[in-house]
């Protein structure tokens, strides 16, 4: 059996599942601690009984300074005395809230009517994320190919797209609203930019990067430019842009929180300035560990249906390959293996 | 790599190398009066280095006819990829021209195929759709271009293969991949960089063996580098030796073994002859090298622990 922290080793299987696991049993046993453990942190004061002083009610958090300083007031009038027990700040609910949260978030009414109800602000916001990043790769990934490809167009574009990558793409937000108002189409814009101008720069560098002794054979096999393009530095860097893709849809997340309070505030940043506002901060976990989520397991799922489209970059025989070699009448049987 | 006149005394009696039986004379006649496919001449090519301009190549000459098997030898860095890449198209010379029946060689195409010697085939692609590739830049219906194909994967005997993919074939299969994809774009000439030089010794003597038998049956001329002797005398009709710093032409020499070629002729007196020529073309006084230039190493290890 092979050490735990060895060097670039591959894990077992085992191992791997195991430590994934742990990589959130982990944070989450600290933050339990944090809530559950009283003598833990908990720098406030949770009133149980107020005891006749009229300005704290049952329930109320108060610093626990504060609240020290009533005791003493009280017990120099002789007074009762009001008892609490240790709590954290509101802002720091406990797992189980959340927990509760992330049930109740989507079955509670929105409080004012006309608000939208969870699940319509997420989906208002996968599909804000979804149209800025869309239209973005469809422009992006054919002109960052082209830049790859062709060392002028390069120099032609990525100066530029390279000066414009530098300005915070919120910065635009103020001319997204003059141009597109106040709704859905800005927020769109925002994502947009933030997310086009790095493609551009990062699909030309993975072309880039295909390896020219591909290009070489192509060429003394009669390939002209345009095939040179589509039937060599594509599928040779596909794999690749797959990934790239995968890492600008995350950024893309982070740009929809700051699009979406552009204009009239919606989707989920609206829900969570909402809850934040009436103090729901169980709430406002809950959304933020939702689009985590959301962002998690579509990035999971690309990266499985990746490795198997991508099957000759990692050898290991694929169904779906397969499935996807028939469809575009590519003959994708299995082989035997060589052994000479 | 000793030659053999170094230590026995019996190789002095060895022929000259020049020397040609009346058959292979014959042969060198004929071969003489084919069509010359593709001519060098006075070709070169210059690098921009550090220290001013790097002559890689100088002023080499060269006609090649129809059918015929060339091989290029020489030591290492002296300019042979360079060589190669300025036929193939993937380079420019800076002086002189190659002429491909007798129209000048712009850039890349296919009627000079090439064998790299690193694997280039295309990863993503089955064997049968590396072998397509160049037939469907022809224009060929992908039917017409796949029926071809698997003829060419026939001839390299890997029909067995054909559907699968270059991760899962070993380094000879996909030389002789690439072979058949080169071959399948119908080239007047193979261009051939060092194709087996990764191989070991066993498939290598396979892998020529297997490349005579399709020159023999292929309307192809080839062009092949090689930094391995034998494999040149084995395969070649005429080698072309240069010398490095610069890349020049040191000899021609038209192999004196005959045809049909086979392994055992490696000791023949034709061969030895000619590879010991060879040896004193690119290994000038080897064993005088060797001795005054020893490696200043310190001794690392324990007294009374000699390996030799
Ligand atoms: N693109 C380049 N720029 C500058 N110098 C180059 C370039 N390509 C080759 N050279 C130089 O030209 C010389 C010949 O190189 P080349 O690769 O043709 O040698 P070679 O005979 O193929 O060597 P090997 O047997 O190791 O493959 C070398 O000195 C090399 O440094
Ligand atoms: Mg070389």
């Amino acid at each position: 059996m092979s050490r735990w922290f060895s060097i670039r080793q591959d894990l077992t299987p085992g191992r791997h599942r195991l430590l994934g696991v742990f990589a959130f049993l982990l944070p989450l046993a600290v933050w339990s601690l944090f809530s559950y453990v009283p003598w833990l942190w908990h720098p406030m004061v949770r009133v149980t009984d107020p005891a006749g002083v009229s300005w704290i009610k049952p329930g109320q958090i108060l610093p626990r300074e504060d609240f020290a300083k009533l005791v003493e007031k009280q017990a120099a009038l002789a007074a009762p005395l009001p008892t609490g027990a240790p709590a954290n700040p509101l802002y720091f609910p406990p797992p189980h809230a959340v927990g509760r949260a992330l049930y109740t978030a989507f079955t509670t009414e929105p409080v004012l009517k006309g608000d939208k109800w969870l699940h319509e602000a997420i989906f208002s916001s996968i599909g804000t994320i979804f149209w800025g990043f869309t239209l973005a790769c469809l422009v992006g990934v054919p002109l960052g190919i082209f830049c790859g490809a062709s060392p002028a167009v390069a120099r032609l574009t990525e100066p530029f797209v390279d000066f414009i990558r530098y300005m915070p793409a919120p910065a635009f937000g103020a001319l997204m609203v003059a141009i597109f108002g106040i709704h859905v189409a800005p927020k769109i814009g925002i994502i947009f930019i933030g997310v086009f101008f790095p493609l551009v720069l990062v699909v030309a560098t993975t072309v880039r990067r295909a390896d020219v002794s591909l290009v070489e054979a192509a060429q003394t096999l009669g390939a002209k430019r345009r095939a040179l393009v589509l039937r060599v530095l594509v599928p040779a860097s596909l794999p690749d842009l797959y990934n790239d893709l995968r890492l600008l849809l995350g950024s893309a997340w982070t740009y929809l929180i700051v699009a979406e309070v552009v204009g009239v505030s919606s989707g989920i940043s609206f829900f969570i300035n909402q809850q934040a506002k009436y103090r729901n901060f169980d709430n406002v976990y809950a959304a933020i560990v939702i689009i985590g989520a959301i962002g998690f397991t579509t990035d999971q799922a690309l990266a499985w249906i990746g490795q198997r489209l991508f099957a000759w970059k990692n050898p290991r025989p694929s169904r779906l390959r397969r499935f996807f070699g028939r469809l575009t009448g590519s003959t994708a049987s299995p082989a035997p293996v060589a052994s000479a | 790599m000793v030659s053999p006149s170094d230590s026995d005394p019996a190789a002095d009696a060895l022929p000259d190398y020049r020397r040609q039986s009346p058959a292979v004379a014959a042969r060198f006649a004929a071969l003489r009066q084919r069509p010359v496919v593709l001519e060098i001449d006075r070709l070169g090519r210059q690098f921009a280095g550090e220290h001013g301009p790097v002559t890689a190549l100088r002023d080499i000459s060269l006609q090649i006819h129809r059918r015929e098997f060339v091989c290029v030898i020489g030591p290492s860095g002296c300019g042979k990829s360079t060589f190669i890449r300025l036929l193939a198209g993937l380079d420019t010379p800076t002086s002189g021209r190659v002429l491909l029946d007798g129209k000048p060689v712009t850039g890349p195409g296919p009627d000079r195929g090439m064998v790299f010697q690193g694997y280039t085939l295309f990863p993503w692609l089955s064997v049968t759709r590396n072998v397509m590739f160049g037939l469907e830049m022809q224009g060929k219906a992908a039917t017409e271009a796949e029926r071809d194909a698997l003829q060419w994967i026939d001839l390299v005997g890997l029909r067995k293969f054909a559907h699968a993919y270059p991760h899962q074939l070993s380094g000879g299969m996909k030389q002789r991949v690439a072979i058949a994809r080169a071959l399948a774009a119908s080239p007047r000439i193979l261009l051939m960089d060092e194709p087996f030089g990764a191989l070991d010794a066993q498939t290598r003597a396979q892998m020529q063996a297997h490349l005579l038998e399709i020159w023999r049956n292929v309307d192809v001329t080839i062009f092949f580098i090689t930094h391995d002797l034998d494999e040149a005398i084995l395969l070649a009709d005429r080698i072309l030796v240069l010398k490095a710093n610069p890349g020049e032409v040191q000899e021609l020499i038209e192999v004196p073994v005959p045809r049909p070629r086979r392994l055992d002729q490696l000791t023949t007196p034709e061969f030895l002859a000619t590879r010991r020529r060879l040896d004193e073309l690119i290994h000038p006084k080897v064993a005088a090298h060797v001795a005054s230039e020893r490696l200043p190493i310190v001794r690392l290890t324990q007294l009374g622990d000699d390996v030799e």
